[in-house]
């Protein structure tokens, strides 16, 4: 008997090693511990055995059964396991396919530049306000200082609904409704749509953007107007950016300039877009002229202020390189869609 | 304005690179366009003399001529030219030279053209002869004798020297930008004294002391006499008598060339000139043709007829003010002359006119007539009428320092209130506080008299009187720009304003950014479209004779009827768009639009009308429907903190297809239509596909949003779902039968979803199925299967009841 358990327990090794699944092996296991089992034949036969015998030959007996018990589940998990890898091996996925992805909308690059530029101008303290496109003749250009006959009054220059009311031209009205309304300290950019009779063509748009800006309060000096716009210029275009201003004239602030940005692209040292100077013009500025800030009811003695004003559209351009201004009111999807 | 540096440097000393020349004067003030480069590339011309013309035997129209171009031999160079004769100086090209070109009747060459030796018709040719337009010179400024044909040259010349040096035709000609606020800028002398005050060197003024003729006055042969004086602040003549009309001497044409202007003869071109270096525009008429020797300055009858210099007739009218004689008109005063005393080739005694008239009437005539010109821009402008004086000298000086005439003595001068500047106070404390800097009054000063400005200091006040021509210097403010301008903008310091103020956007500007953030996270693009609008979309959107939307606000004076009115709907402009795309084959497209329309009504501010936010989202392509878009919509509505909206069936909406269109009811107020749009719409934007559209009232979703938040705990008890699916009549709609589910749950109803609506076999037709998930559920308790059973059958009953609905086995 001892001799068939070791017989057993050799044959069982063997077609262990065999098992090359774990069928085989549930299937070896019935054969040897099933019912009707080899090892449960002979367990069953050890009742005609001796007593002292049968002790004996059952500590052999569950020894080995304990034996192939713990081979056929070592072997068992060892095919598992293999199993497993073979299911991973087979699951293999090309990772280089294109990924399914949920369709998210695009921003409008004129609004995408708009919240740039506030962005920038909120961090720095600015609340945004806002005025309405259609203007009087007052808030658009007599409160601005602008000439009785300035020729950016005439019908080929603005749009007019009436002789007085007509749509705003720039959105430097905001800056007079703004005075009228709040007591200084004031601090507020104004962005918002523009009106001129311009026909269209691929750097002009009848329609177009513009940010306005206005700080006014106590001590406001032109050297702020120069640290406030230096510190936007260089959150917008980069630490590089550096900044120019010229001398220059608008109606409604003196002394007025415009300011110039170190070229984005090639940093100054000259190229197409800065059209060789290492600069481009970003935006007209200057300290607010008192006759403005009286219009507003401020005390031109006790406060000054600057204010500026740049073309969205012109920053939207550059920035992207859009060579059509049309483009940005054709809204392709196609075109749209390049600036997520 | 055109300057030639050259002749700038008539005024003052320039020492420096024309390339820092521009920068500087940027910097104080003058911005400029361009610097152009005249006579530049130019290589290898020379000045030759003409020593003989022969026939060309094998060609009519080509000669063989043999020019001294200061060699041994003669260059020999066949020319077509027919204006040249033996004596001539005239410009060569040799062999290998090059002329910036374009050569006569060819098109103009990138880089200019190289002149090689060659044979006309069999006759070697070494080189060629060539015309002011062939060296680079722009057309409208050849001198109208050299238009046609080789440039002859006038004066003398050693043959052979090179043109460039021969004619002094290098100089650089920077076009600087004149801002409307410095007229006085306009001038030769005007940029002097910027680049005087820019460089520190001194300013010189122009010889205008004539010798003049003691024997005649000029009050011999005319009086002058101003009518109306506030069109009219003076009027300043001058006789000069014995003139000789001839061509300007070389100098004086190549500077009115370089600043732009055709020399056509001395005494037009000295006017011209003097107009340039003064900015005062000149006249001279030939006094023969000035009547009764008056000139009275007055204004025409309405619907007088005068022919200006240029031969046109022309219809004045009672406020355009006009130079007469004693018998009629003979200049538009600042505009232009007559025909009828023009200087003519014979002429020999002249009236040299400089008047100061009035900007706003000479625009306002200029305008009506159609008529504009170099004089009458200068005009608008606004000028010192101090100039008027100073400039007929100088016209007067230059005829005789050109020989061109003996001018009589003194001038007739009606001036009838003399202008004078005022001097302004200057607070140099306030100067220093507006710019951030801390300069000493004496630096101001300085400052100040380098820009010709006369000033006195007390203390903290300078008193500057500017000198007249600067007619923008008013007040205090006008003083800083100077100070900074010429301190300079690059010297200011570098601060942050002080103080601090709170940045906020209002609760609308958030909503706004809020229902961009949800719309662009459902899938759908930004556009931005026009607030002027044809009126045609509102008939190609069907819109009711009627409605509020018709009422349009329309422009006077647009560019088009395409974009004549203001938009009172953004549906139109989002059509166009989506029917953009199509037509460009983008097969799927989700957009929106948030901006303004405009109302015709005075509830606005003042005069002006309401201007009102709305939102308009669309769809269209593979996958949407009606449902994809109201679903999208619903999760705008929930993420603005919208809520209690419904959706009730609208048949009226005349862009929507009648039986998919729904109207946004929320609490009785209407926010809103969504739908398909009509297919008629959609054809007439050729638009081949369903196209889904949502109209919102943003005010309305203002007025409407509510962002408060409040936790509800987690469920502790287990939910009890029932599905139920019932046949109902088609016209019974899905949410009145949730409307009663919802009445009927008791407090236990959780939920209700539909997940199944079924039409056909074994419905019957006319009939739906639909199939709804209820959930149950009490917060405080294990539901049982009667109390679940008890509430679901009263549900079952109610909508048996109150809908026709008949239960279907499951």
């Amino acid at each position: 008997m001892q001799n068939q358990l070791k017989t057993i327990l050799e044959e069982a090794k063997e077609q262990l090693k065999n098992a090359v699944s774990l069928t085989e092996a549930e299937e070896l296991r019935v054969k040897l511990l099933g019912k009707k089992g080899k090892m449960t034949e002979i367990l069953r036969s050890m009742g005609s055995l001796s007593p002292e015998d049968r002790k004996q030959m059952g500590m052999i007996a569950n020894a080995t059964r304990a034996e192939i018990e713990g081979l056929l589940s070592e072997r068992m998990n060892a095919l598992k396991e293999m199993q497993k890898n073979a299911r991973l091996q087979a699951e293999t996925i090309d990772v280089t396919e294109p990924g399914v992805s949920r369709k998210l909308g695009t921003k409008h690059p004129i609004s995408i530049t708009i919240d740039q530029v506030c962005q920038v101008f909120t961090s720095m303290g600015f609340s945004v306000v806002e005025g309405p496109e259609i203007e009087t003749v007052f808030y658009n250009f007599d409160a601005l200082n602008a000439p009785k006959n300035h020729p950016s009054r005439d019908m080929s220059d603005t749009f007019y609904i009436t002789d007085d009311v007509l749509l705003r031209t720039q959105t430097s009205p905001v800056q007079v409704r703004t005075l009228m309304k709040q007591k200084p300290p004031i601090k507020v950019i104004a962005p918002g749509r523009c009106f001129r009779c311009d026909t269209p063509d691929a750097t002009h748009s009848p329609m177009f953007h513009q940010i306005e800006g206005l700080v006014v309060g106590e001590n406001i000096t032109m050297a702020d107007l120069k640290g406030t716009l230096d510190a936007f210029a260089k959150q917008l275009f980069g630490p590089e950016a550096k900044t120019k201003f010229r001398p220059h004239h608008f109606p409604f602030t003196e002394p007025s300039a415009e300011m110039d940005v170190s070229c984005f692209k090639c940093g100054g040292t000259g190229c197409n877009v800065c059209k060789g100077s290492g600069w481009i013009e970003i935006l007209g500025c200057g300290m607010v002229h008192p006759h403005v800030l009286q219009v507003g009811g401020v005390d031109t003695e006790k406060y000054t202020g600057f204010a500026f004003g740049m073309g969205v559209e012109r920053v939207a351009m550059l920035k992207y390189g859009i060579d059509d201004i049309r483009l940005l009111y054709e809204n392709d999807m196609r075109f749209i869609e390049q600036f997520r | 304005m055109l300057v030639p540096v050259q002749w700038l440097k008539e005024y003052t000393d320039i020492k420096v690179s024309t390339e820092e020349f521009c920068d500087r004067m940027i910097m104080s003030g003058s911005n400029l366009e361009t610097v152009e480069e005249f006579g530049a590339g130019i290589q290898g011309v020379v000045v030759g003399k003409i020593v003989s013309i022969e026939k060309h035997p094998d060609a009519d129209k080509l000669v063989i001529t043999q020019i001294d171009t200061g060699k041994e031999e003669t260059t020999q160079i066949v020319t077509g030219a027919a204006n040249i004769s033996v004596g001539d100086y005239v410009p060569v090209c040799l062999h290998g030279s090059h002329i910036p070109g374009p050569l006569h009747g060819q098109p103009k060459q990138p880089g200019g053209v190289t002149i090689k030796r060659g044979k006309l018709r069999g006759v070697a040719s070494d080189g060629m002869l060539c015309s002011c337009s062939e060296l680079g010179i722009e057309d409208k400024v050849v001198p109208v004798k050299h238009k046609d044909g080789i440039w002859i040259l006038e004066g003398e010349y050693t043959p052979g020297t090179d043109i460039v040096e021969a004619l002094n035709l290098r100089d650089s000609v920077v076009d600087f930008e004149i801002t409307p606020n410095r007229p006085d800028c306009l001038s030769m002398i005007g940029m002097a004294r910027e680049a005087s005050a820019t460089f520190g060197t001194p300013l010189r003024y122009p010889d205008i002391c004539c010798k003049a003729c003691a024997e005649e006055k000029s009050s011999d042969y005319i009086s002058v006499e101003i009518k109306k004086p506030q069109l009219c602040r003076r009027y300043v003549g001058r006789v000069v008598k014995d003139v000789k009309i001839a061509q300007s001497p070389w100098w004086l044409q190549k500077r009115l060339m370089t600043a732009g202007m055709r020399p056509i003869n001395n005494i037009v071109d000295i006017t011209n000139y003097v107009m340039l270096e003064y900015g005062q525009p000149m006249h001279a008429f030939d006094i023969r043709n000035v009547k009764g020797g008056k000139i009275i300055v007055d204004t025409a009858a309405e619907g007088e007829s005068f022919v200006t210099l240029d031969g046109t007739q022309r219809t004045l009218h009672s406020d355009s003010l006009l130079i007469k004689d004693a018998e009629r008109g003979v200049a538009l005063a600042g505009i232009m002359g007559g025909l009828n005393s023009e200087i003519e080739d014979d002429t020999t005694m002249i009236l040299v006119e400089g008047a100061n008239f009035n900007g706003d009437n000479v625009r306002s005539t200029s305008k009506k007539l159609g008529l504009r010109t170099e004089a009458s821009s200068r005009f608008e402008k606004g000028i010192d009428p101090n100039l008027t004086e100073q400039a007929v000298e100088r016209v007067c000086r230059l005829i005789e320092l050109l020989g061109a005439g003996t001018v009589l003595s003194g001038t007739v001068d009606c001036y009838p209130e003399v202008y004078r500047a005022q001097p302004v106070y200057v607070r140099a404390s306030r100067v220093n506080q507006v710019l951030g800097i801390s300069l000493s009054a004496s630096e101001m000063e300085g400052i100040f008299r380098s820009l010709e400005m006369q000033t006195e200091a007390a203390g903290d006040v300078i008193t500057v009187t500017p000198p007249t021509v600067r007619q923008d210097l008013l007040e205090e403010v006008d003083f800083v720009e100077e100070i900074a301008r010429m301190y300079g903008y690059d010297r200011l310091p570098v601060t942050l304003p002080a103080g601090n103020t709170q940045a906020a956007k209002t609760q609308k500007q958030l909503l706004r950014d809020m229902a961009k953030g949800e719309l662009l996270g459902l899938g759908f693009n930004e556009i931005q479209t026009y607030s002027f609008v044809s009126p045609k979309g509102l008939d190609a959107i069907r819109m009711k004779e009627d409605a509020e939307g018709r009422k349009l606000i329309r422009l006077l004076n647009p560019l088009g009827e395409d974009t004549s009115v203001m938009r009172t709907t953004l549906l139109p402009n989002m059509l166009e768009v989506l029917a953009r795309n199509y037509t460009r084959n983008n097969a799927k497209v989700s957009a929106f639009e948030l901006g303004n329309t405009f109302i015709n009504n005075h509830s606005g501010d003042g005069p002006l009308p309401e201007e009102r936010d709305a939102l308009c989202i669309a769809c269209y392509g593979e996958g949407e429907s009606f449902y994809t878009l109201k679903g999208a919509v619903c999760q705008l509505l929930a993420g603005l903190g919208v809520k209690e909206v419904c959706f009730f069936p609208e048949a009226e909406e005349r862009a929507y297809h009648p039986g998919r269109c729904a109207k946004l009811l929320r609490q009785g107020e209407e926010i809103g239509v969504l739908g398909e749009i009509h297919p008629d719409v959609a054809e007439k934007y050729g638009i081949g596909t369903r196209v889904y559209c949502c109209q919102l009232n943003f005010d309305a979703l203002y007025a409407a949003a509510d962002h408060t938040k409040s936790y509800r705990p987690l469920p502790k008890y287990p939910a009890v779902a029932r599905d139920i699916a019932l046949t109902v009549k088609e016209e019974v709609l899905v949410a009145s039968l949730e409307d009663v589910i919802r009445k009927n749950g008791k407090d236990i109803l959780e939920s209700v979803a539909l997940f199944d609506v079924y039409r056909g076999k074994p419905i019957k037709a006319g009939e739906k199925s639909v199939a709804f998930n209820l959930t149950y559920r009490a917060a405080d308790r294990t539901l049982t299967d009667e109390e679940v059973s008890t509430v679901h059958g009263g549900v079952i009953n109610a909508l048996a009841q109150q809908c026709g609905a008949v239960l279907r086995e499951m």
